[in-house]
Order: C-alpha cells, then sequence, then structure tokens
C-alpha cells in the first residue's frame, strides 16, 4: 500500500545571520491512513519545522531539500503553489500549539470556520452555516450556534483548540498534522483535547501525526513513533517497542529522565546524555 | 460599546477645561497691561484706564472672570476682532471649510496613498521597492514643509504651469459661495471651468500637506504588517490554504488596522500644525492664514479664540477616531 | 555572542573582535562594555545610519570650525555682489561658490555658520524637554495618585494643540527670538518624554528588582534615579533622536514666519523669510537653505532609525 505522506532524505536549512543552519537533516518519515504517528524531541530536535516544510509554511529564508516527499501519491516538491493550495487545509491540515493566537482576533470564530468550506468546498452561505454548527458539535463546542457569533478573545484556550480542531476537519482531510496541540492548556483540558483527536481520527480513519515532547502523550495516542534529537533522527520503532527495549542511547537517555522511571537520588539529564556522547 | 464612548466623552471633559483654561489665560500671559492689549490704547488717563478696566471685566476676581469667558464661548460668543472688530467666531466660521476641505483633502491622499505603500513595502520587504518608499518616507518627514512647498512653487510657477500656486479659485470665475468648500460649491454655480479651477487650485497645497501624513502612514502601516504577518493566525490562515492575497488583504490587514487607525489619528495635530504653514505660502484663506495674521499683527482675541477652535477641532477628531479604533478592535467593542 | 569575564591578560597580538576579546580594562564594567559592543555590532550594520552618523559627525565638525571652514563672514555685504547665482551658473563668481543673497551676504558662510544654531537649538530643546520631561514622568509614575493625575492632564493639554501652533502662541507671548522660540518649543516637546517616561516607570514600579530595593530601604529619589531609570532608557534615547529632529524643524518654520531667530540671524529658517519674493529671481536663495535642512533632519532620523534597531532588534522596524 502506497503510504499516505512519503518523506525521504529531507532537510531543511535556514539562511541566518550567521550563515546556514540545519533544522533538519536526512530525515526519513511516512505515515499510513488509520495510523497515529508521534514525532517526539527537545525543542529544537526539528519537529515542527519538518511539517511545516510539508505544509509549505517555512519562511523564504527556508531552503527544503528531499530525495522524495509526496502525499497520497503527488509529489508535494514538484507542485505549484496553486496546486498546493488546492491540498493544504483542505487533504492535509495542521493545529498549533498556541490555540488563542493561531485564530484571528478580528474576526468571528464562524467566519473563520466558514472560511474553508468556502473555498475549498464551494459550499453556500446557508450550507456552510449548517455544516460549521454540525462542526462544532462534533468538536465538543456547547451552544453551536451562538458561538458562530463569538470572538476568539471571548472563548478559553481549550475552547480555542476545539475551534482549530473543527476548522482543521472541515474538510475531511486525510492527514491531520497536530503540533503540540495540548502543550499550551490546562491538565484536564490536555485529556479532553487527546481524547477528541482520538476519537476522530478512529471515526474518519484519517492518519494523525502528533508532534510533541511529551513522552506520555506519545504512550496514550501513538501506533509508531519517531524519536528526534537536533533534527536528526535518532529511532523510529511502534511505541510499545520504544517504551520496552529502546534502541538508541538517546532514546534510552530520554525514557530514563522521565521521574517516574527515577532509580537512584539523581535524575539523569540530557547533559549527562550529550558527555556520553563526546 | 456604548460604555466605552460615554467613558471617552467623560474624559475629555477635564482636557477641554485645561484647554479654556490656557486659552483664558493667553491675554492674561501677555507681558504689559490687558487693558492696552485688548483696547489698543496705549496712553489713556487713569479714569480712562478704570473705564476700560471695568469694561473688559478686567477688575472682576480672576475665577469669576474665567467662568465669564467659559459662558460666553460656550454660546460661541469669543469676542470681536482687535483689528477688524468683526466677530471672532464669526471670521473662524467663514474661514473654516477653507482649512478642512483642504486638511481632508491632504488627509485622502495621506492616508490612500500611504497605506498602499507601506503594504507595497511589506509585501516586498528588503527588495529594492521597499528601500525606495521607505527612503521616501523617511525623506517625507525630514523635509521643512515649507520649503517643500516653496520647492514646487519654483518648479510649477517658474517652470510647468500646470497648476496654480495661490488662492483657492481663478480670479476671474466668481460665484457666492454657498457650503464655503469651493469643491462642492464651483459645481453648484454651474459656471465653465470653475470645478477645474479649483481642483487646481487644491492640487499643489494638498500635496504638500500630505507628504508628513503620507511619509508617517507609510512607515507605519509597513511596520504594523511585518509584526502582523509573523502572527500565528496568518500562519493559521495559509494553513488553510488560501490565496496569499486573501490573507495579506484580510487577515493581516484588518489586524495591522489597528495600529494604522492610531497614528492616522495622532497625525491630524500634525496636519493642522502644517495647514498653518501651506495656508502661509499659498495664500490659502483658511485658519491658519488668519492665525499667523493674526499673531503678526497682534490682534490677540482672534488668537485666543482661533487656539480655542482649533483645540477644540483636534479634540473632536481624536474622540473620532478613538471610537473607529473601538469599532474597528473587537477586544475593545465586546467587553 | 557569550561574553566570559576573562582573567587572561590582554595579549598584544590579539585583534580587536566581539567573541573573542580580551581587552576589557578592568575599570569598565565588563557588562556595560559588553552591552554597548553589542549595540554597536547592530548599529554599523545599518547603512542608513552609519551614512546618518556621518554626515552628522561632518555638521558638527562645520559647526564648531565654522569660522575657519567658512571663505567669509556671514554678516559682511558685498554691496557690489547683490544676488549672484551660484558659481557654476551664469553670472556665477567662485569667490561666492553658493551665490549670494538679497543684501549681498555669502550664502556658503551663512549657510555654514548657520549650521551652529539649528544643532545648538537641537541640542538645547532636547536637554530641556528630556530633563523636564523625564522628571516629570518619573513622579507621576511613581507616586501616582492625584500627582499623577494632574501631571498627566497638563501634558494632555499641551498635546491637544498642534505644536507648531502651540509654540507660536508661546512665542507670541514671550516675545520673537531665539531663546523663547527654544523655550516654545521645549514646552511642546516635553510631554512626549514625560509619557514615555510614565509609562515605563508603571511598569518597571511592579517589578521585583524595584521591589527588593525598597525592601533594603532605598528612598523614593533612589530608585527613581539608579534603579528604574536606566532601564527605560532605549525608548528615551530613540524619542530623544527624534525630538532633536522635530526640534530643528519647529525653530526653523519659526524661523520662517518670523517668530524665530531674527534677522541677520543666519539660521535657515529665517533665512527662507523672506525668500519667497525672490522665487522666481534667484532660487537659490530658496533651495539652499531647506536643503541644509532637509540634509541635516535626515541624518538625524537615519541614525534615530538605526538607534531604535540596535536597541532593540526583536522590534526592528525600518
Amino acid at each position: 500500500m502506497v503510504a499516505l505522506l512519503e518523506i525521504r532524505n529531507l532537510t531543511v536549512s535556514f539562511d541566518t545571520s550567521v550563515g546556514l543552519f540545519h533544522a533538519v537533516e536526512g530525515i526519513d518519515l511516512s505515515v499510513d491512513a488509520r495510523e497515529v504517528l508521534a514525532i517526539v524531541g527537545e525543542s529544537g530536535s526539528g519537529k515542527s519545522v519538518e511539517m511545516l516544510a510539508v505544509m509549505g509554511l517555512l519562511p523564504s529564508t527556508a531552503t527544503v531539500i528531499a530525495d522524495a516527499m509526496t502525499f497520497d501519491g503527488k509529489d508535494l516538491l514538484g507542485m505549484s503553489r496553486a496546486q498546493k493550495r488546492q491540498i493544504v487545509g483542505k487533504d492535509v491540515a495542521m493545529i498549533f500549539q498556541e490555540p488563542m493566537a493561531s485564530l484571528n482576533p478580528c474576526f468571528t470564530i464562524g467566519f473563520q470556520l466558514e472560511e474553508v468550506l468556502r473555498f475549498h468546498l464551494g459550499m453556500q452561505k446557508a450550507q456552510r452555516r449548517e455544516r460549521a454548527i454540525e462542526l462544532l458539535t462534533q468538536v465538543g463546542i456547547t451552544r453551536p450556534a451562538e458561538r458562530l457569533r463569538s470572538f476568539p478573545h471571548q472563548m478559553s484556550g481549550g475552547e480555542c483548540q476545539r475551534v482549530m480542531i473543527a476548522i482543521a476537519i472541515a474538510c475531511n482531510p486525510k492527514l491531520l498534522i497536530a503540533d503540540e496541540p495540548t502543550t499550551a492548556l490546562d491538565v484536564t483540558i490536555q485529556k479532553q483535547i487527546l481524547d477528541l483527536l482520538m476519537a476522530l481520527q478512529a471515526r474518519t480513519g484519517m492518519g494523525l501525526i502528533m508532534i510533541t515532547h511529551n513522552i506520555g502523550v506519545v504512550a496514550e495516542t501513538a501506533d509508531r513513533v519517531i524519536v528526534q534529537y537536533r533534527g536528526h533522527k535518532m529511532e523510529e520503532s511502534d511505541v510499545l517497542t520504544l517504551f520496552t527495549a529502546p534502541k538508541a542511547a538517546y532514546t534510552r537517555a530520554l525514557l530514563s529522565a522521565l521521574p517516574d522511571n527515577a532509580t537512584g537520588d539523581r535524575l539523569p539529564t540530557i547533559g549527562d546524555f550529550q558527555e556520553a556522547q563526546s | 460599546m456604548l460604555r466605552f464612548i460615554l467613558n471617552r466623552l467623560v474624559l475629555v471633559i477635564p482636557t477641554f477645561i485645561g484647554i479654556s483654561i490656557l486659552s483664558f489665560g493667553f491675554i492674561r500671559l501677555l507681558p504689559g497691561d490687558p487693558v492696552d492689549v485688548l483696547s489698543g490704547e496705549h496712553t489713556m488717563t487713569p479714569e480712562r484706564h478704570a473705564e476700560l478696566l471695568h469694561q473688559f471685566g478686567l477688575d472682576r476676581p480672576i475665577w469669576q472672570q474665567y467662568l465669564d469667558y467659559l459662558g460666553r464661548a460656550l454660546h460661541g460668543d469669543l469676542g470681536v476682532s482687535l483689528s477688524n472688530h468683526h466677530s471672532v467666531m464669526e471670521q473662524f466660521l467663514q474661514l473654516f471649510p477653507a482649512t478642512i476641505e483642504l486638511s481632508v483633502c491632504a488627509m485622502i491622499i495621506a492616508i490612500v496613498l500611504g497605506v498602499v505603500f507601506g503594504m507595497l513595502a511589506a509585501s516586498r520587504r528588503d527588495t529594492w521597492v521597499d528601500q525606495i518608499t521607505m527612503g521616501g518616507a523617511l525623506v517625507g518627514y525630514s523635509m521643512p514643509i515649507f520649503w517643500w512647498g516653496l520647492l514646487l512653487i519654483i518648479v510649477f510657477a517658474a517652470g510647468l504651469h500646470w497648476f496654480p500656486v495661490q488662492g483657492r479659485m481663478d480670479l476671474a470665475i466668481f460665484f457666492k459661495p454657498t457650503t464655503g468648500f469651493m469643491l462642492i460649491d464651483s459645481l453648484l454655480s454651474g459656471q465653465k471651468g470653475a470645478f477645474l479651477s479649483a481642483v487646481q487650485h487644491l492640487v499643489l497645497p494638498s500635496i504638500v500637506l500630505a507628504t508628513i501624513p503620507l511619509a508617517v502612514i507609510a512607515r507605519q502601516t509597513r511596520s504594523a504588517m511585518l509584526e502582523v504577518l509573523n502572527e500565528d493566525y496568518v500562519r493559521t490562515a495559509r494553513a488553510k490554504g488560501l490565496r496569499e492575497g486573501r490573507v495579506t488583504a484580510i487577515h493581516a490587514f484588518r489586524n495591522a488596522l489597528i495600529p494604522i487607525v492610531t497614528t492616522i489619528g495622532l497625525q491630524v495635530g500634525t496636519l493642522l500644525a502644517g495647514a498653518v504653514l501651506t495656508e502661509t505660502i499659498f495664500s490659502w484663506p483658511g485658519i491658519g492664514k488668519w492665525m499667523i495674521e493674526a499673531i503678526g499683527h497682534r490682534d490677540y482675541t482672534v488668537v485666543q479664540g482661533g487656539l480655542l477652535m482649533i483645540a477644540i477641532m483636534v479634540m473632536v477628531v481624536n474622540l473620532v477616531v478613538d471610537l473607529l479604533y473601538a469599532l474597528i478592535n473587537p477586544r475593545i467593542r465586546i467587553q | 555572542m557569550a561574553e566570559t569575564v576573562s582573567s587572561e591578560p590582554p595579549t598584544e597580538t590579539a585583534t580587536p573582535d566581539v567573541a573573542t576579546s580580551t581587552e576589557i580594562a578592568p575599570i569598565v564594567s565588563t557588562r556595560r562594555f559588553a552591552a554597548f559592543r553589542e549595540f554597536w555590532g547592530y548599529f554599523s550594520k545599518n547603512r542608513g545610519a552609519l551614512i546618518g552618523l556621518i554626515v552628522f559627525a561632518l555638521l558638527v565638525f562645520v559647526a564648531i570650525f565654522a569660522p575657519f571652514v567658512a571663505p567669509h563672514d556671514p554678516d559682511d555685504q558685498f554691496r557690489d555682489f547683490l544676488l549672484v547665482p551660484p558659481a557654476w551658473q551664469d553670472g556665477g563668481n567662485w569667490q561666492f561658490i553658493l551665490g549670494t543673497d538679497p543684501l549681498g551676504r555669502d550664502m556658503l558662510s551663512r549657510l555654514i555658520f548657520g549650521s551652529r544654531f539649528s544643532l545648538l537649538i537641537g541640542l538645547i530643546v532636547v536637554t530641556g524637554a528630556l530633563s523636564s520631561g523625564v522628571i516629570l514622568g518619573l513622579v507621576a509614575g511613581y507616586f501616582r495618585g492625584w500627582v499623577d493625575v494632574v501631571i498627566m492632564r497638563v501634558m494632555d493639554v499641551i498635546l491637544a494643540f498642534p505644536s507648531l501652533l502651540l509654540a507660536l502662541v508661546l512665542v507670541a507671548i514671550l516675545g520673537p527670538g531665539l531663546v523663547n522660540a527654544m523655550i516654545a518649543i521645549a514646552i511642546v516637546l516635553q510631554p512626549h518624554f514625560a509619557r514615555l517616561t510614565r509609562a515605563s516607570v508603571m511598569s518597571e514600579k511592579t517589578r521585583e528588582y524595584v521591589v527588593s530595593a525598597r525592601l533594603a530601604g532605598a528612598g523614593p529619589i533612589r530608585i527613581m534615579l539608579m534603579t528604574i531609570l536606566p532601564n527605560c532608557l532605549a525608548p528615551l534615547i530613540v524619542q530623544a533622536t527624534l525630538s532633536f529632529s522635530n526640534a530643528i524643524l519647529e525653530a526653523a518654520a519659526l524661523g520662517f514666519l518670523g517668530m524665530g531667530a531674527q534677522p541677520p540671524t543666519p539660521e535657515w529658517g529665517t533665512m527662507l523669510a523672506d525668500a519667497r519674493q525672490y522665487i522666481l529671481r534667484a532660487s537659490w536663495v530658496v533651495t539652499l537653505p531647506g536643503l541644509c535642512i532637509l540634509i541635516t533632519v535626515l541624518a538625524i532620523n537615519l541614525m534615530g532609525d538605526g538607534l531604535r534597531d540596535a536597541l532593540d532588534p526583536k522590534l526592528k522596524r525600518s
């Protein structure tokens, strides 16, 4: 079966005032439909950057080079901007870390939700409103008809993230990329949002890429896991193997740094790992 | 929203009182005897002095004089001009449309061109388009505008003869003004060439007056757009697969509008200050020129009255801008 | 740019390099020197700012050494050489490179001496506006209450009037002249500093370092001047450059309107006061003084932009 998203040897470099910086180097990655892939790593590991590259959301200072980058059989690298816009937001969608900042403060959430329906699906006004209410209900927003007229600052962080998810799934995407979707939220809300994402994924059968630095989230959601460090892939395995028999030294260091896994008096840090490497 | 409006109106009151105190105090701050100043008579007998003192109400306690002044001002009585003995308020109302017409034209030019250039520069950041527009803006607000006006006069009076360099209307054309706005009146008069003449006379003064606000608005638009284009919600808009044009013009611009409107509001004061100079250079019969001449002729009642009215005008415009700001910023509008 | 306090002795052959410099004199605090070097790093990358700095330095030089640089005395009237055009035009004369004015005075010399006035005006006005504005802002922001309300209302009233108009009225009260013009402009520009300082003070006042200073027993004046003020410097410096150029423009405008420096003072604005009648006959009398004002203000604004970008690169606005 052809993978939904296939990336081979991806390198993303940024033009900075101190020279070329490689945020991601030589990454291979693939996701199938119905699969949940977790990409885990510290800040600076490049996990967000590679997904932004797929979506075409990187600034002009970035250079994306890969042997292959295909989605649903189509070559993402060779595509024109116009062709890419047909796919982005429709067949592949992304949600981000700060839900309140990710919604436009000047427009109602109804406006922002109906936009994708209008431009990707060509729906008419009445249809759009109906579908918008439907979507809001799906993501667990109460009194959806009323909420259509609300502005983002009138909603809580959790509600904003639900709206973001609604926007993302509006056109029934084949792949949803979630970039640290719960990091900025309360712990109790975190669980609700994760449950929502998993439920949606199970129901629609879409592929889900979960980017996180939280091992707990990985354990709860992922089928397969990729561990990254400083732009390189350290390990890739299914979730069970990762926890029971990690192969890479970095993964072992990561797991041993978890408070739950503490054995002695002192919690090992990544610094210890770096020292062990050199 | 209503509460916001009322709040703003309430805040205006102490400022208005302050302005009225300043303009009231103006004549009394002048060197010399206020009686001399107000009457124009410099040598007088003590009896005449006492008579005038009483006539001007200067023998009353100062707070009572202030209240009288305030009371009269609120009724529209700003006294009479010391040079021609006409009512100050009447003169103001006569000359005020000329300044408004010029200022509005200048502001329209400044806003439209300023925003367009600013957005252009932001979308083509660090290219030559950006450098040139922002370089031009920098020169624009570094120029003394009275010199810029003179320069344009040199070009158009000595050289090109495309535009006239003084007044509001061709001297050969005459009609009775109705609204005081030459653009409207010339159309209403139905006279041949009147409207064209009105437009021609407006061109150079408007350009000169518009220059500084245009430059400032262009710079502010660019920086506001650049800031907004980095925001998360713009990334979301792009992630939705929307066209870049829509992302910029609707998602980004709407948010950039907030600081831009603030800037526009701040430029109104600059505009009126600039009007003083522009009207002087182009012999434009407005309030600015009136004030300058009054200061030169020591016509202090005119200066006092004009000062008060101009400050009130600025206050009113600031209020309108604040309301506009509340309208476009949902966070303030909906509490 | 990692800065480490180095205890190695400075090496003679070491070339000064931001990242590895060891030439830090023990007297100067390491931190402040490092901060300045970082600032200079950003500032010097901005070509416009450097050009502005060079032009400004040139102007200062010309102003200081005016008597030596100018070919003639600015007040000398050469009766046989009235309204001589610049040397490269017909009828020009290399004795008067930029021509002469209606009274036969050498334009170049007058312009050179005029630089003294403009720079001096800028300096004095900014110093006055800054000191009084900062003091008022500190007091208002630190003590709050009715002191704050009164001070800020007065500032609002001043800001309610268009600046040139208010300056004109003040000059009308005080009498025309350069000194009075400077006082008037300083009063008009001061609210910007007061507001800025007050805003900074209010936001810094609740920070931990201020609270700990108070707990340590520091009195209000010490806190205001030693603790809070140094942290508000960046926006104040930027505002100061803006006010410097504004002061020059306003003073020139007042001079043009006959209310500032009085003739025969060779202030650039004053030189333009009677220039209107010579627009067609002798355009150089009109163009040259204004050009000088433009160049000076442009240089200062370029520096101001560079300062703003360098002092807080995150706020890159240029």
